[in-house]
């Protein structure tokens, strides 16, 4: 075989390759879309689950799903944001100590997230006697969202030009105050990206889950906002089975007849959610972009 | 006196809010620092006490074949031989690995080489998607339809290492993907131009030049894929067949690590042999994932050279 | 060491190894170095500088790309803290700036600084102005709102931004972008303003524009610039410090150094036959 002829060969190839992939991927597309969507309904979106007996719903786990991720954001931004500020702001770049501190993040990223569970299983299900709650979960869900998120504001703040800092430090300004008010709002953009963006992957995360927030999702009051009452949806000390665990959970000992139509649905609001959370990330980078350098 | 010179040796605003800065900051990194350390505390305590405290031959717990935590043998010894989830997770990650990688490759090379206006229009915008969807939906799909397929193809029950092993491949193919993507694109322009130039044709352009190049980011690619795949739980557990079983051929029910841990813990009392074995398998993954990401380490320093 | 106090500031050696520049001592100095050295690491950046500056003068330093004149100004409000270390005295006020008491950022609201690329803040032009000084705790708006206008009208941007100061800074030309800078600087009232080739990122007429501006400024402020313009240097300057290989080789008069330079490096540098 000629050269000519084995590049023939291997441009056939490549496509074969490339249409059998974007063949799986859309069959995977497809598939959970085309028998999840037409499960979907009001009723199937609010009605709360049931156990033994068909037309369940997921109302319950949806709101599970969006208040642990709240719980989540809420409690690692803050952490993540000052992680960032610190490691491109204040840390010398030059350090050992600084290259130590980024090797332990990359590795707290790089843990399966079973681990990280399980981790916080031990130490606050257990130790801290928290119990399967919204808190552990979000504790665990926070610990394998940090690594992400901080990487993520410290790229932000790292594209934000150094004229910048200059400027502030020449008026006076120390580092804190030029971050704060300067760099800050010139990268919240891409910060905003990242935070939407990890916020796809806390929504989807299961395993991390089902030995923190627990894998039972006791029905709700929504008419009951305090969050120190039992049945509120505030609570944040009830167990709280979020949608991603609930597919786990019924397609591992699922006895309802309808669980593969149940986890069809489910699947498919957890990938539009998904999808959700891309447009949503592309949307408001460009618009807060838009605003930033806006003519007025 | 100088006014100006007096407020030069004053504390003045700025730097008091300098230091409160300075120090919130700080205490957010120590937390993460801490967090990652007190992992390895808990973890290695509680796994390493099935060696130290229940006195279990490390030996026999990496090759014994039979897992039954709950049972003793006629020399009153637990049956705490793991080999079988690690024989399990291994076989997984690399039979994954092996599948995905002539797939990530591939299609790599389509969407920078052959093709980048489609790729750049449709292939980059679904795996990046993919890179983002659930790994349950990925463990849903192989319920519903991998594990029938297989059953209806090698008969059994259709859970086993093979239907894990392409829910693994689905899984971390985009990932795998659009990493080595980035690397493809890093290679520069001038490469290419000059490598045709030279008469040579697009393949051995790409096969000779472009794949020679990107190696080292192939492999990191690679090899953060296996680090996926090896630490993944739930989706492996839907479709593995839970069976802490030695798998005797690729289609019998077998058992991961992560399968075992998800489906144990829940179930023994905290303190048990049973208990503290299950965290020694924990632990199994957490030095593994070190493990992975030194390798990742070791080629980026080759790489650099 | 020939020292001899009737020359007017400009006092060297014979062997032109080593240079001892002082002011007259009548004259006000704002700001003066001593046996001043810069090293980034292990290299030596700057040596032996010594020089003072006049009080409500311009003084121009001058010399190619990596002669140490930018180290030189930098190291005056310390923005090379991180990079770099400075040894022998930086002296204002009577006081070494370097000195661990100084408190930095006090130190240089009244040393600013404008650097060679335009680097408005993403915020209105307005907030360019005020947000420093309400950081500093001045809150009063009128105060605020005069210092926005005064600080435009002497940075000559006034006339061009005066209906538009609430749109984004981000939208002004390269040249009006440096002259809000400068505003920004000067609403500061700072004791000297320290320049990094302000005009060089600029085309011809905005470049002008600022020469302009600095020339007004020079009654109320001491300024020291950067600048790779020979014209320049000779049109807006009183002093003039020629650098080269991170020595001060000439620092003199701006017409003497132009018209009678006593080094022939210097000879070569201004007639642009360098290098």
């Amino acid at each position: 075989m000629n050269a000519k002829q084995a590049d023939k060969v291997a441009t056939i190839v490549l496509y074969v390759i490339a249409g059998s992939v974007i063949l799986i991927l859309a069959a995977l597309l497809g598939y959970i879309l085309i028998q999840g969507v037409p499960h979907l309904s009001w009723h199937f979106l609010t009605a709360p689950a049931t156990a033994f007996t068909a037309g369940g719903g997921i109302g319950v786990q949806l709101f599970n799903s969006f208040y642990l991720l709240f719980i989540t954001m809420l409690i690692s931004f803050p952490i993540a944001l000052g992680a960032g500020i610190y490691l491109n702001e204040y840390a010398n770049q030059k350090s050992r100590l600084t290259g130590l501190v980024r090797t332990a993040i990359e590795i707290l990223s790089s843990l399966p997230s079973v681990v990280v569970g399980l981790f916080g299983f031990l130490l606050f299900v257990v130790q801290f006697k928290l119990g399967f709650s919204i808190l552990s979960g979000a504790i665990a869900l926070t610990f394998f969202n940090l690594p992400l998120l901080t990487r993520s504001v410290e790229e932000s703040l790292r594209t934000i030009p150094n004229l910048q800092r200059e400027a502030g430090a020449a008026l006076g300004l120390s580092r804190w105050e030029t971050v704060v008010h300067i760099i800050l709002p010139a990268a919240l953009p891409s910060i905003v990206t990242g935070i939407v963006l990890s916020a796809g992957r806390v929504f989807g995360e299961a395993a991390a889950l089902i030995y923190t927030a627990g894998q039972s999702a006791p029905a709700l009051n929504f008419a009951d906002w305090n969050p120190f009452n039992v049945s509120s949806p505030l609570n944040i000390m009830r167990p709280a089975e979020t949608l991603a665990v609930h597919i786990w959970k019924i397609n591992s000992e699922g006895i309802m007849p309808d669980a593969a139509a149940v986890s069809a649905g489910a699947s498919a609001v957890l990938i539009i959610a998904v999808l959700l959370f891309n447009f949503l990330a592309r949307y408001l980078s460009n618009s807060l972009y838009k605003r930033l350098t806006a003519t007025k | 006196m100088d006014e100006i010179r007096e407020s030069l040796l004053k504390e003045s605003k700025a730097a008091r809010r300098d230091k409160f800065g300075r120090a919130i900051s700080f205490s957010a990194l120590l937390l993460i620092v801490v967090v990652v350390v007190s992992i390895f505390y808990f973890v290695a305590s509680k796994g390493l006490a099935t060696f130290f405290v229940n006195k279990v031959n490390i030996w026999d717990f990496l090759t014994g074949t039979k897992w039954a935590p709950g049972q003793v043998d006629a020399h009153g010894k637990a049956f705490v031989g793991a080999a079988p989830m690690i024989t399990g997770s291994f076989l997984v990650t690399f039979l994954s690995a092996l599948i995905a990688t002539p797939f990530a490759i591939g299609t790599a090379v389509f969407m920078t080489e052959i093709s980048p206006k489609r790729g750049a229009k449709i292939l980059g915008p679904v795996t990046e998607l993919l890179v983002g969807i659930p790994s349950v939906v990925y463990g849903f799909i192989g319920v519903s339809v991998l594990v029938p397929f297989m059953r209806a193809t090698f008969g059994g029950s259709g859970f086993g290492i093979l239907s894990g092993s392409m829910v693994l491949f689905v899984m971390i193919l985009p990932t795998v993907t659009s990493m080595t993507v980035d690397t493809l694109k890093a290679v520069p322009r001038h490469y290419r131009e000059s490598a045709l130039a030279l008469g040579a044709t697009r393949w051995q352009m790409i096969y000779k030049v472009i794949l020679r190049g990107a190696t080292p980011g192939i492999l990191t690619a690679v090899v953060f894929g296996m680090a996926r795949a090896f630490g993944e739980a739930l989706a492996v557990q839907m479709v593995v067949g839970n069976a802490a079983l030695m798998p005797q051929n690729l289609t019998s029910p077998a058992a991961t690590l992560t399968s075992v841990l998800t489906q144990g813990i829940g179930n023994t009392v905290m303190g048990s042999l049973e208990n503290n074995a299950l965290w020694s398998l924990a632990l199994i993954l957490l030095l593994m994932s070190l493990v992975f990401n030194t390798v990742i380490r070791a080629i980026a320093k080759k790489g650099a050279m | 060491m020939t020292e001899n106090q009737n020359v007017s500031f400009h006092l060297y050696d014979e062997q032109p190894k080593r240079f001892i520049y002082e002011m007259r001592p009548e004259k006000e100095i704002a700001i003066s170095t001593h046996d001043m050295q810069v090293y980034y690491g292990d290299k030596l950046a700057l040596d032996d500088a010594d020089l003072s500056f006049e009080r409500f003068k311009i003084t121009s330093l001058i010399g190619a790309s990596g002669s140490g004149k930018s180290t030189f100004l930098r190291s005056l409000n310390r923005m090379n803290d991180d990079v770099a270390t400075v040894k022998g005295q930086i002296m204002y006020r009577g006081l070494d700036i370097n000195f661990k008491d100084i408190d930095v950022y006090e130190m240089r609201r009244h040393i600013g600084m404008v650097f060679q690329r335009p680097n408005p803040f993403a915020k209105s032009i307005r907030e360019n102005i005020t947000f420093a000084l309400k950081q500093h705790g001045i809150t009063d708006k009128a105060y605020l709102d005069e210092m926005v206008e005064h600080s435009l009208r002497q940075a000559a941007l006034w006339d061009e931004v005066k209906d538009s100061l609430d749109a984004s800074a981000l939208s002004l030309s390269g040249g009006q972008a440096q002259r809000l800078v400068i505003a920004r600087a000067i609403a500061m009232k700072p004791d000297i303003l320290l320049l990094d080739e302000p005009a060089s990122a600029l085309d011809p007429i905005s470049s002008a524009k600022i020469e302009d501006t600095l020339l007004e400024l020079k009654k109320h402020y001491t300024i020291i610039i950067v600048t790779h313009n020979m014209q320049q240097a000779a049109r807006i300057s009183d002093y003039t410090a020629f650098f080269h290989m991170g020595r001060v080789l000439e620092y003199n008069e701006t017409r003497k150094i132009f018209t009678r330079p006593k080094v022939q490096l210097t000879i070569d540098y201004v007639n642009g036959n360098f290098g």
